[in-house]
């Protein structure tokens, strides 16, 4: 159980890094750990004691494997965590350019 | 292996702390790295080679746009003090205590860690074989058993790749 | 980039590339498949724009190919999927109506080789046009 509890401590680091800070860079990086903490508890609850990595080996031997299907579903999750973290960087760029500043703050006071 | 998760676990919120407090911004994209490379260290001690796989060359890749985006701009954080802080701190732990202790009384209901915690895993383990006719029964499960889950993937790639050849026009057509 | 990172990248993007080729066709048979063997692929691309600089390749170009590249691939998997429709006999949408081999040889387990290929081919193609797109952005907007 404190396994579990760990996993969820990860994603409340990752929801301080995106409600408490001003940076932008730091609010993306809040949310990509969030992603990861939430993909690392999937595998987490899939897992056998004394399991092996779900394979057919050659000569067919029985033995006892980790589930597969959090695994197939993670697996999509990963590379779509990286396509929305490129997105909110792209936006990041595109405020940088107009208001030459990270600070959520000073976007605020602008206002083009 | 249950103290081998556990350390690697606490280094990786000690690296996520770390990097979301560090003034220099380069030092935290940098410290950022530590979550994801552990990650794939507990990839590996879970037996899940094909996630490993893909979360190595993931984050790499994530640290590279990382530093292309944050090169150029000033790189340090201006840090100001605010009123209310000792409000705010207090409220923040009474809010994380309460999370995680609904968050225990939820996971007591499961299974202990390292038992089977889904009956369907047997009737997709068994008969994968035969059925699918693909030794990586990872493989099998993607493509054939939940077909309409990579056809949505997919579906997300192509729209994230569209939002950001949107954003990222900087003139118009003449 | 200094003369040594870029002799070392001639040598090894051509191997990284065999390997993410490996990846994806022996995806049935070994750990890998679509996704790992399409990240890889772009890696490769990435680390060749990285050591070169930006005048090495023509990069509007390479911009629009690698999105066409993508777009055909997602057809491709569409396509694929709605064969079943036409030829699988029942019409289901998502049937796997190629013959099973024997498990564990190169040919065999029906579809999945095919779709593997369309995703690699997918994935990579999408992370290299992000890529390249903030790229352009970069050297236009300086």
């Amino acid at each position: 159980m404190t396994i579990y509890l760990l996993c969820i401590a990860l994603f409340l680091v990752g929801l301080y890094g995106v409600v408490a800070k001003r940076n932008l860079i730091k609010m993306v990086i809040g949310i990509a750990i969030m992603e990861y903490s939430i993909n690392l508890f999937l595998i987490l609850i899939g897992y056998v004691k004394g399991g092996t990595a779900p394979i057919l080996s050659a000569d067919g031997a029985q033995r006892i494997f980790v589930d597969p299907l959090p695994q197939a579903m993670v697996l999509t999750a990963i590379v779509i965590g990286l396509a929305t973290t490129a997105l909110l960087l792209a936006i990041a760029i595109r405020l940088y350019k107009k208001y030459n500043t990270f600070d959520i703050r000073e976007i605020k006071k602008l206002k083009g | 292996m249950g103290i081998l998760l556990i350390v690697i676990l606490v280094l990786m919120i000690g690296g996520a702390l770390f990097s979301l407090e560090a003034r220099d911004l380069l030092s935290a994209v940098i410290a950022y790295g530590i979550v994801g490379f552990g990650l794939v260290i507990l990839f590996l001690l879970l037996q899940a080679p094909d996630l490993a796989l893909v979360q190595i060359v993931v984050e790499a890749i994530t640290l590279i746009i990382m530093i292309a985006v944050i090169m150029d701009s000033t790189r340090e954080e201006v840090k100001t003090k605010s009123k209310r802080t000792a409000a705010y701190v207090i409220v923040s732990i009474v809010f994380a205590g309460l999370f995680l202790y609904f968050f225990n009384r939820v996971t007591g209901t499961l299974s202990a860690f390292g038992e089977r915690a889904m009956r369907m895993s047997l009737a997709y383990i068994n008969p994968g074989a035969e059925i699918t006719g693909s030794a990586n029964l990872v493989t099998g499960v993607i493509f054939d058993f939940r077909g309409y889950d990579t056809l949505g993937e997919a579906t997300i790639l192509f729209t994230a790749v569209i939002g950001v050849l949107t954003v990222l026009r900087l003139k118009g057509r003449k | 980039m200094t003369i040594i990172v870029q002799k070392v990248t001639q040598m090894m993007c051509g191997i990284i590339f065999l390997y993410g080729i490996y990846i994806i066709v022996h995806g049935h048979l070994t750990p890998g498949g679509g996704f790992a063997g399409g990240t890889i692929i772009a890696g490769s691309f990435i680390l060749l724009v990285i050591a070169f600089g930006s005048e090495f390749l023509t990069l509007k170009k390479e911009e629009t190919g690698s999105s066409l590249l993508e777009s055909g691939a997602i057809l491709v998997f569409l396509a694929i999927a709605a064969a079943g429709l036409l030829i699988g006999g029942v019409g289901i949408f998502f049937v796997n109506f190629l013959p099973k081999g024997t498990v564990g040889s190169l040919i065999s387990a029906g579809i999945i080789p095919l779709f593997n290929i369309a995703i690699g081919i997918e994935v990579a193609a999408a992370l290299l046009t992000i890529f390249l797109a903030l790229l352009i952005y970069k050297e236009e907007s300086t």
